[in-house]
């Protein structure tokens, strides 16, 4: 992934950190749906790496093939992602909430298995890649540091939703019936909150932030109809590590894994991807409810 | 009569041998010399069958979800493979069991990781485990063979008398033969206090902790067990198919392993060997009509099975049989739908 070499160390630490943010950022947005339908609705859902591909191929046709600006596919990548989250959130799997572990992990995997094999069928089994503006290209340097132009540019994004996300969450009418929802979801439906609209809704919102991050980690991740497996376990990681009671854990455990992947391959490249899972285990048994959780998983 | 012993009557009279299990276990004997030509397809499904059933004591019997159960799978296959290509145990069966108890070290050694915490907990850490275990395969290539997997490798007789011979004939009998004793082993396991006291665990931990049972200890011995039982089935697929490759650790085998067991019905053992046959079928047709795309079907049926639920599908699988039952002995139906689900 990082092939780029630098002559100072200590300006090639910051290349690598900010690449490390620029990726953490990235699972941030991929995840960041899962870490609420995994997190506070308890709902294992293995297939959201599905919900990612989807928007990253709806991106890559509607660029490549019909001539639209990037930007201007961006947002269509989210409503398409959401569109077949909320499709399947009230067909399929509300059904589901309520049912044991082992059902929903079966059923998740099994809606995974047929994503990718659609997506094998429809678009071919290599690798694809999204058409980017020339302006996105390249990269500049700062004071000596190599800022990639793009990676520069999902910083951005990522960082303007991370901060709407909290708005919404901490400060609107729906951000407390939601917080209402997940912490009890008796009393809230009590008190007149529409608890399975407000979860879909959710649900819905969190799939499109991943087709938009699809979409955006073509580039970096690469994008391929195995992408819903090979990821499968960055998504877990970050919200299993990140814990549940906020948006920061998962935030936070994002960057942590971004910068550890990315330094990893970088100054370790023979231990690959060995470094992330040892982590991953260590903080696991560690606290079983992850690094920033509060309560145990109900 | 007290509890107690009414307990133990029960359970020691559905310890018994039926005859519906006589019966089963010589179809498949008879299924050996009925398709001589089929062997190799009938031997991975017996490799298959074990495989389930080690999955089966854990997640049927004990309730813990595992998605990374082809750990234990690789290091068998592996043991067994580099044992062999070596010459360390050229003794297949001696080979078989030391690869088997390598497995099981990994699986005492894990199982502390993994009766810590919850379900997701859980899941994380066995899928962790084997992706970490796949990645090491990976990176110590010179000892694994890398991608292309351990090469060359020469099986010597059984017992020095009976050799592997081309049509798989051999390698099926044998397969068959481990099968069934490890199958005996499990079944008196199952029936035995120990296994009962595993599945008041599965119903209810904290109850099951109150009455007495040490419940983190057996959860790690059976744990450990059904390590020992997923390597036996790696070693025999590395014995029987003379290859080992990284795919052995593969998530997907962890999946499909699931879905075999789900097919065959979790907590009463046969189900592994009767879902490894119904798996193998359904991947044949599959492949016949659409020969690239058969996971897709495979997602389908495993969509399917949860959305029409469990129990239910066996309910109806069964409603035939016990009819039939029915007719024929004139009393209360004999095949029971497989105990509560995990």
């Amino acid at each position: 992934m990082i092939t780029k070499v630098h002559p100072l160390p200590m300006t090639s630490i910051l290349t690598n950190l900010f690449d490390g943010v620029a990726y953490g950022m990235l699972l941030f947005v991929l995840a960041c749906g899962l870490a609420v339908t995994l997190g506070l609705m308890n709902f294992v859902n293995l297939a959201h790496g599905a919900f990612a591909m989807a928007g990253g191929y709806v991106c890559m046709v509607l660029v490549n093939r019909m001539g639209w600006p990037f930007f201007a596919a961006l947002p269509l990548a989210f409503v398409s992602s959401a569109a077949i989250g909320i499709a399947l959130e009230r067909t399929l799997y509300r059904h589901l909430y309520t049912r044991s572990h082992l059902d929903q992990v079966l059923f998740t995997i099994g809606l995974t298995f047929m994503s990718v094999a659609a997506v094998d069928y429809i678009q071919g089994s290599s690798r694809v890649f999204i058409n980017l503006p020339a302006a996105l290209q390249g990269q500049f340097d700062l004071f000596g540091v190599g800022i990639g132009r793009y990676r520069l540019m999902i910083i951005v994004i990522c960082g303007l939703l991370t901060i709407a996300l909290q708005m919404v969450l901490a400060k609107t009418r729906f951000g407390s019936r939601l917080r209402a929802a997940v912490d009890d979801p008796r009393a809230a439906s009590g008190l007149g909150i529409n608890v399975p609209q407000v979860f879909a809704f959710t649900f819905a919102f969190g799939c499109g932030l991943a087709g938009l991050g699809g979409a955006l980690s073509a580039e970096i991740l690469g994008l391929d109809p195995y992408f819903p497996l090979k990821f499968m376990i960055y998504f877990l990681i970050v919200v299993t590590v990140g814990g549940s009671s906020s948006i920061t854990g998962p935030f936070l455990a994002s960057l942590l894994l971004g910068i550890g992947d990315v330094a990893g391959k970088y100054y370790v490249p023979k231990m690959g991807p060995f470094v992330i899972y040892t982590m991953m285990i260590v903080i696991l048994i560690w606290r079983p409810n992850g690094l920033f959780g509060r309560t145990a998983a109900r | 009569m007290n509890a107690a012993s009414d307990v133990g009557y029960h359970a020691q009279r559905q310890a018994r041998w039926h005859y519906g299990e006589i019966a089963f276990w010589l179809i498949v004997l008879a299924c050996g010399f009925a398709f001589p030509t089929r062997y190799l397809i009938m031997t991975d499904i017996l490799r298959l069958a074990l495989f389930t059933m080690s999955l089966d004591l854990i997640l049927g019997y004990a309730g813990i979800v595992s998605l990374g159960h082809a750990a234990f799978f690789g290091v068998g296959a592996y043991a067994a493979g580099l044992l062999a290509l070596h010459g360390i145990i050229n003794e297949p069966v001696l080979a078989l069991i030391v690869a088997g108890l390598a497995a099981m070290v990994l699986g005492f050694a894990t199982s502390f990781l993994v009766i810590r915490g919850v379900d997701l907990t859980r899941l994380m850490v066995t899928l962790g485990i084997a992706l970490l275990l796949e990645a090491l395969a990976e990176r110590f290539s010179n000892i694994t063979g890398g991608t292309d997997g351990l090469q060359g490798i020469e099986m010597q007789p059984i017992f020095g008398q009976i050799p592997f011979d081309m049509f798989g004939k051999a390698g099926f009998f044998y397969s068959l033969a481990v099968l069934f004793l490890l199958f005996l082993f499990a079944r008196r396991v199952v029936h035995s206090p120990f296994g009962l006291s595993l599945r008041a665990i599965k119903n209810n931990p904290l109850r099951a902790a109150a009455i007495g049972i040490p419940v983190n200890r057996r959860l790690i011995a059976i744990y450990t067990l059904a390590a020992f039982y997923a390597g036996v089935a790696g070693a025999l697929f590395t014995q029987t198919t003379a290859i080992a490759s990284l795919d052995v650790f593969a998530f997907e085998r962890s999946a499909d392993l699931m879905l075999v067991l789900v097919i065959g019905g979790t907590g009463y053992l046969y189900g592994g060997l009767i879902g490894a046959v119904v798996f193998r079928m359904l991947q044949e047709l599959f492949s016949t009509i659409t020969p690239q795309y058969w996971q897709f079907w495979i997602g389908l049926v495993l969509v399917v099975i949860v959305l029409v639920g469990r129990q239910r599908l066996h309910r109806w699988v069964l409603y035939v049989p016990n009819l039939i039952i029915k007719q024929v002995a004139g009393r209360k139906a004999v095949v029971a739908v497989p105990e509560s689900e995990a």
